[in-house]
């Protein structure tokens, strides 16, 4: 794909700006705007925030490299970003980890050869109670996770099927809804 | 406590299908709050009057930090014709942590209902709701939410007729732990690395892009349209007395139920384990207790018994509220990786700005894997225990403490368990 943002592009962007008193303060949600578009924020894709921004492509860099969910390079199709802190530890975070890393035959931190999946160990994802968790490519989580639930989650990825928002009942509603 | 938590009815996450939808909200009473605000009637709601039945609610932030909310709002100065800010912290990113999603995906308009009041009461034009982008999926149904109250004209210009001005924008973070730190967060929103500012000034005088601005939790402000609603004197009687309020308990770990639940503050913790949340899993005891989010320090099983979760209990039995993210861990817990993790996790998210912090949060998981691999030695431990002296209070901002507290306190009290993983050398003298 071509590195350049298009018409519909600007005009996505000036919405963005049209938030904020300055322009720097657009950088983020014009980076994830440009992650969705190129599926990373490489060295190119930096270049061309700066430009549409009118910022040094220093600052762009710098913040890119700051926060985790920025990729700076290409990455597999599906990221399975499998969370090891805290309550998924001690309810078999490392065991998903391990669980993933063998069937994929990769490690945390590396892409397949088909390039079809990456996966990452990742810190506190926010979701404590339904542990252990996974989420797809910085969008949708996976639930208390499974053997079984991982096979079926990379089986539907290989099918091109995104697994669907899975909202989880309050304790407190499903007891009182008797 | 005597409260019967049994019949207790849910406020901030009632139990009420498609409350998420604006028009159910209205039914329910949403959005009188606001509308009696601004409806200002014989001046029963002049902005000051509103900071002040906050303030005497007694409501503290739910962020962690356990301030006054009132007291804060009052340190904004006067309006001088220029623009201030509310930054919404939706950060939520203190491991342990899960309970403003819940609001985002149940209950958005009392959230934002909340926000468009604290708004008024401190002339502010524009609110920035700063969420963790791993909240992809929440930030939308949020801004669904949004979209509806700008439709009913709860927000924008004019709102209500009142001639008040006010708008409401997300800001998605992007994976930093930092950015839940009101000035990193601040300095995220304006497009840059989050890095904590050096305080004071504070934000009250110089804020977001150098103007006046209050930082306050999403669950915060959710409780303020039922103080309007019902009164400070209501809420205050509401729980714990110096901590009164409902609060979104976030139970996890090892329990057979874990989740959101809310209650009023003050709950019994065995209380949340063992009715609660359905008792440890497969018939465990309970080793110990994480109260409040990965940096308040961790509770022994022997120091739980009738211990509350309030500010002031947690306090004296030598921990903290925190986000009241419980993390249960059983008898089978190993308490030195259980450390381990937590001590990567700081290390991670060290912003990398002060050399203490920086460097320190590295040794303490250096040092915690040299003894989770069975190559520590006694004289570790007090390395250890001096590495938290030499950072906790020697930085910016508090991640340094955060970093320090589990390890200080998880080495105390389970110095026994430490001790048997080292190895007992003997050191010849010259």
């Amino acid at each position: 794909m071509d590195i350049a943002f298009d018409k519909s592009d600007f005009e996505e962007i000036e919405k963005i700006k049209a938030k904020y008193p300055t322009n720097m303060s657009a950088v983020m949600p014009v980076l994830w705007f440009a992650q969705e578009k190129f599926g990373h924020v490489d060295e190119e894709v930096q270049k061309i925030v700066a430009e549409v921004l009118d910022l040094p492509e220093a600052h762009v860099y710098g913040v890119v490299s700051f926060y985790t969910q920025f990729y700076n390079k290409k990455m597999g199709k599906y990221v399975l970003d499998v969370c090891t802190c805290f309550s998924c530890q001690v309810t078999g975070g490392y065991d998903i980890l391990e669980y993933i890393e063998d069937k994929l035959g990769i490690k945390a931190g590396e892409t397949t050869e088909d390039g079809l999946f990456s996966i990452q160990s990742v810190e506190c994802l926010g979701a404590c109670g339904y542990a252990p968790i996974l989420q797809v490519s910085n969008d949708v989580y996976v639930n208390h996770l499974t053997k079984e639930k991982v096979d079926q989650l990379i089986d539907s990825l290989r099918e091109d099927k995104m697994p669907e928002f899975e909202s989880i009942p309050l304790p407190q509603h499903q007891k009182e809804e008797n | 406590m005597s409260m019967d938590w049994k019949s207790y009815k849910p406020l901030l996450l009632p139990n009420i299908k498609n409350l998420h939808q604006i028009d159910v909200y209205e039914k329910n009473g949403g959005y009188d709050s606001l509308k009696d605000v601004l409806k200002n009637k014989d001046g029963k709601w002049a902005k000051d009057n509103v900071t002040n039945e906050v303030k005497s609610a007694g409501l503290r932030g739910r962020g962690g930090a356990g301030f006054n909310t009132g007291l804060k709002w009052s340190f904004m100065p006067k309006p001088d014709g220029g623009p201030r800010y509310i930054a919404a912290n939706g950060d939520e990113s203190e491991p342990g942590t899960f309970k403003d999603r819940q609001i985002f995906e149940y209950n958005p308009h009392l959230f934002i209902e909340g926000a468009v009041i604290a708004a008024y009461a401190m002339t502010v034009n524009a609110v920035y709701v700063y969420i963790r982008g791993e909240y992809r999926s929440w930030i939308q149904k949020l801004q669904n939410a949004v979209d509806e109250t700008y439709k009913k004209g709860y927000l924008g210009k004019n709102i209500l007729g009142s001639g008040v001005d006010i708008d409401l924008y997300l800001h998605s973070g992007a994976g930093a732990y930092i950015c839940g730190e009101e000035s990193s967060l601040m300095e995220s929103l304006e497009g840059k690395r989050g890095y904590p500012r050096l305080k004071p000034p504070f934000p009250a005088q110089k804020g977001l892009w150098g103007r006046p601005t209050t930082i306050n939790n999403i669950e915060t402000l959710s409780n303020v349209p039922f103080i309007i609603k019902n009164g400070a004197d209501w809420y205050s009687n509401l729980g714990a007395a110096k901590h009164p309020g409902p609060v979104l308990y976030g139970i996890s770990g090892h329990v057979n139920k874990p989740g959101v639940y809310e209650f009023p503050t003050g709950m019994p913790i065995m209380t949340l384990i063992n009715e609660v949340a359905g008792g440890v899993r497969n018939g465990k005891k309970v080793k110990a207790v994480v109260p409040g989010g990965s940096s308040t320090p961790v509770l022994r099983a022997d120091q739980l018994e009738g211990l509350t979760m309030d500010a002031e209990s947690l306090r004296e039995a030598g921990s903290m509220m925190g986000t009241a993210g419980l993390c249960v861990l059983d008898e089978d817990t190993d308490m030195i990786d259980f450390l381990w993790r937590i001590t990567h996790f700081y290390h991670h998210e060290s912003c990398g700005q002060c050399t203490p912090c920086r460097e320190g949060t590295g040794w303490l998981e250096k040092l915690l894997l040299k003894i989770k691999n069975g190559e520590g030695e006694y004289r570790d431990l007090d390395i250890l225990l001096d590495l938290c002296t030499q950072m906790e209070g020697r930085t910016i901002c508090a991640l340094a403490d955060a970093a320090a507290w589990p390890v200080r306190y998880t080495i105390s009290r389970f110095r026994d368990e430490f001790e048997a993983r080292c190895k007992k050398t003997i050191y010849a003298t010259a």
